[in-house]
């Protein structure tokens, strides 16, 4: 009997000293720049990371005392997906509200900004409002699905042993050092890529060991062949890989202090910097979720994906063109015009890629367009690869250049990413998030299925407005820069078109604010859910056993 | 029904679907020629940079401020990169160019304007104007939507970060080896400020054309105001536009 208990688990092996080991020169180093680190944001920095670090070898001690972590061959890994979760349901709650209070300074900015709080002004809090909802809610979701993808569509157990356990927690230390610094006022300065050195070289090791247990769980399968699912994951992992290390090369001013410099300057700087920004639109937001989209919607629809050869065509077309396309964020800049156009003509052609995966997503719904009606979670997921296509159709006019000279700058550009960030990633994220639920913990269904119509509408009305309101505000203020009147003289000042801006920012937060409520019915559905009290309820699924039954 | 397949199809069936590292190696190998092509060639091609008189690395005070520039996240809502778009060059003052930003570690075009453009901000407004406006954004703009930064002027600057900021920047290519700038680092920053300051002329031989006063009217405190008014005073002001011909034939290429 003990010998069997002892079996399904890892005991305290060389992999979980490894993970001790990392945690103690963390710790380590925490310990010395809290003490003398070589500038005073560093020194109060090092407190909370160290705290982290802490909390790991605290950790870590459970797992020895309990004799490593479970490991049990004959079933799924599911613990460490329910963490992921929970903690994607938590971020995507803290990013959502940091984003309407940043919506909320825009409007008003007199009252939401304090002489007392200089680290809650907008220019600190708009990296933690996109860090939070792409690397933090994003990121959970991505790693949470893939793990539970992998594994079922492989029909083998989670690789790794206490590696996953790693990753899950590592990120998380990733995103609060992250986060916790941009309040603090230590960031590159480069968007999207704002973590300084430290954070960066943590990220790199945790995203090591994420691509290696994937691999590894995919190297161990029982199926024949790897799931297109799992095409697009991997693609997202090892892109994100290459994009950050080297995005991210810097000089450290020391190693024990919280600046650093971007080894590139000026011109190969900012393309460096956009060929990782817009792919990290390419790749985390976009192939990682088309990975979701590749298992959540066959599976809940019951239906097999729409054509095969769709999904190979698009896959290579879709990883192969979009890393072109970066350079769309520099029209008329000092980056030398070839580059320009070469960054428009990919960014064009990307449109039919981008559409053949529109086009597999939703024709996966033939002959059960019926479900749409009566399931809310199908209509989310179908509404977010509907989103997809409008947003990767209105990337490709905004990339080309007669049409950048004006939205360039503006809300457009704002209205955009959301369209994609609410309306695409959002909606899979949540539709996957609300089958995951009950396959994980083992519950008929979601407690609620009224909620999960609610949170739809709410959300989707909300997306609305903020979609049509920075249009509008992105629109105008881009023709109100470029006005000028019968003199020959500009029309309007700048900050007559700042004024003009007002009523659109109203509307855009009231926007993000339905859309942070329909998020918070959906956190009180997954808590009824998970705390057991589903009893009678209208969201039946299929139950998903722990076990893995031998392949067929 | 027996049409003949094109055999691309049962390649990626038995070997990329069957075999996850070459699945892998085709990824990194599709994903990374975008970038060779359109990245790689910046670094040597001579005409991504043409050479312009006057562009120097900023003297220690201004590159403190900087630094507070991106710790505050300024380039959240404004940009540095003007566009040689005809509304633009009336706003703002002349495109931008290349060599203005060859060592802005990293880059600060932006990407939105929230705020106007500040490529060109320098010896726009007074230094008095900034004070107000760092102080309560809306007492010189009413309709402003920036916030208040009023505790830079009384945040004393950190400046014995300087020399180890210069160091850095000097080993990722900013020529801070030239003219004694490194021995001069922490002085400089005293230098800058003080319009009376018997190193005044070897400082503008480090430093051609930088601005030299209190920038913050407290004399007896090195504040981060200082600093970033030093820096923003300073933006565009390199390049004398005077002399500059954008149709000389050097600069036509």
């Amino acid at each position: 009997m003990t010998a069997l208990a002892a079996d399904k688990r890892t005991g305290f092996d060389a992999n979980a000293m490894v993970v001790t080991g990392l945690c103690a020169v963390g710790a380590l180093w925490a310990l010395i720049s809290a003490a003398d680190g070589a500038d005073a944001a560093m020194r109060t920095h090092a407190w909370v990371i160290g705290s982290g670090f802490l909390l790991g070898l605290i950790g870590m001690v459970g797992v020895y005392s309990s004799n490593g972590v479970l490991n049990d061959k004959t079933q799924y890994a599911e613990n460490v997906i329910k963490y992921g979760v929970i903690a994607s349901m938590f971020w995507a709650i803290a990013g959502l509200l940091v984003g309407v209070i940043i919506a909320t300074q825009l409007a008003f900015p007199a009252l939401m900004s304090w002489d007392a709080l200089p680290q809650v002004n907008f220019g600190r809090l708009r990296p933690v409002h996109t860090s939070a909802v792409i690397f933090a809610f994003g990121g959970n979701v991505l790693i949470a699905t893939s793990f539970y993808v992998v594994q079922r569509t492989c029909r083998t157990r989670l690789a790794g042993g206490i590696w996953p356990w790693f990753v899950f927690w590592g990120y998380q230390l990733f995103i609060v050092v992250a986060a916790t610094g941009y309040l603090l006022g230590i960031t590159q300065g480069r968007e999207y890529a704002e973590p300084e050195w430290y954070a960066d070289l943590w990220l790199t090791l945790v995203w090591v060991a994420y691509l290696v247990i994937f691999l590894a769980t995919l190297m161990k399968r029982k199926e024949p062949h790897i799931y297109v699912a799992n095409w697009f994951y991997l693609a997202f992992i090892v892109t994100i890989a290459m994009l950050h290390v080297i995005n991210n090369l810097a000089m450290p001013v020391s190693m024990f202090g919280s600046r650093s410099f971007s080894l590139f300057a000026g011109v190969q700087d900012a393309l460096t910097q956009w060929w990782y920004g817009h792919n990290a639109v390419g790749f985390f937001l976009t192939a990682g979720f088309l990975g979701i989209m590749y298992y959540f919607i066959p599976k809940r629809a019951e239906r097999p994906v729409f054509s095969y050869r769709l999904s190979i065509i698009h896959f290579w077309a879709l990883i192969f063109i979009y890393i072109w396309a970066g350079p769309h964020h520099l029209h008329y800049t000092a980056l030398p015009e070839w580059a320009q156009t070469l960054g428009m003509t990919f960014s064009v052609i990307l449109w039919m890629p981008s559409w053949g995966g529109m086009i597999n997503g939703l024709m996966t719904l033939s002959g059960a367009w019926d479900k749409l009606r009566t399931d809310p979670v199908i209509r989310m997921l179908v509404v977010s690869v509907a989103f997809y296509g409008m947003s990767t159709f209105e990337g490709p006019v905004m990339a080309v250049r007669a049409v950048n000279s004006l939205s360039h700058y503006t809300d457009w550009t704002i209205g955009h990413v959301h369209s994609g960030a609410l309306g695409w990633v959002g909606f899979i994220s949540f539709g996957a998030l609300y089958c995951l639920v009950p396959w994980l913990w083992k519950r008929k269904g979601m407690y609620s299925r009224a909620l999960i119509e609610w949170h739809f509408w709410i959300a989707t009305l909300g997306i609305l407005l903020y979609i049509t309101s920075m249009w509008v505000s992105g629109i105008m203020q881009g023709l109100m820069w470029r006005a000028y009147n019968e003199l020959g003289f500009l029309e309007y000042s700048f900050v007559e078109t700042v004024e003009a801006m007002h009523p659109y920012y109203n509307i855009r937060a009231l926007g993000g604010l339905m859309y942070l409520a329909g998020a918070l019915l959906m956190a009180w559905n997954v808590y009824k859910t998970i705390k057991g009290d589903v009893h009678e309820t209208q969201d039946e699924v299929q139950p998903q056993s722990a076990a893995i039954s031998p392949a067929e | 029904m027996a049409q003949k397949t094109n055999p691309i199809w049962g390649w990626h069936k038995k070997v990329l679907e069957k075999n996850s590292i070459m699945l892998t190696a085709g990824v990194l190998m599709v994903v990374s020629i975008g970038g060779l092509v359109e990245i790689a060639p910046l670094f040597y091609l001579d005409e991504t940079i043409e050479e312009v008189e006057g562009v120097r690395p900023y003297a220690p005070l201004a590159l403190m401020g900087r630094d507070i520039y991106i710790r505050e996240g300024c380039y959240t809502c404004h940009s540095q990169m003007i566009r040689p778009l005809r509304d633009e060059v009336e706003r703002y003052g002349h495109y931008s160019l290349a060599a203005e930003s060859m060592y802005d570690h990293p880059f600060q075009w932006g990407s939105k304007r929230t705020g106007p453009d500040l490529a060109r901000v320098g010896g726009k407004y007074s230094d008095e104007w900034h004070r107000d406006h760092m102080r309560d954004p809306r007492s010189v703009v009413p309709e402003s939507i920036m916030p208040p930064y009023a505790f830079l002027e009384t945040t004393p600057l950190e400046i014995d970060t300087v020399e180890g900021r210069m160091r850095a920047l000097l080993r990722v290519g900013v020529p801070y080896d030239e003219h004694d700038r490194m021995e001069h680092a922490v002085s400089d920053v005293h230098t800058q400020l003080d319009p009376y300051a018997s190193d005044y002329d070897a400082f503008l031989e480090r430093y051609p054309g930088a601005p030299i006063r209190d920038f913050d009217g407290d004399p007896d405190m090195v504040s981060e105001l200082d600093a970033l008014i030093a820096y923003l005073q300073v933006l565009g002001t390199m390049v004398d536009f005077s002399t500059y011909e954008a149709e000389a034939d050097e600069n036509l290429r």
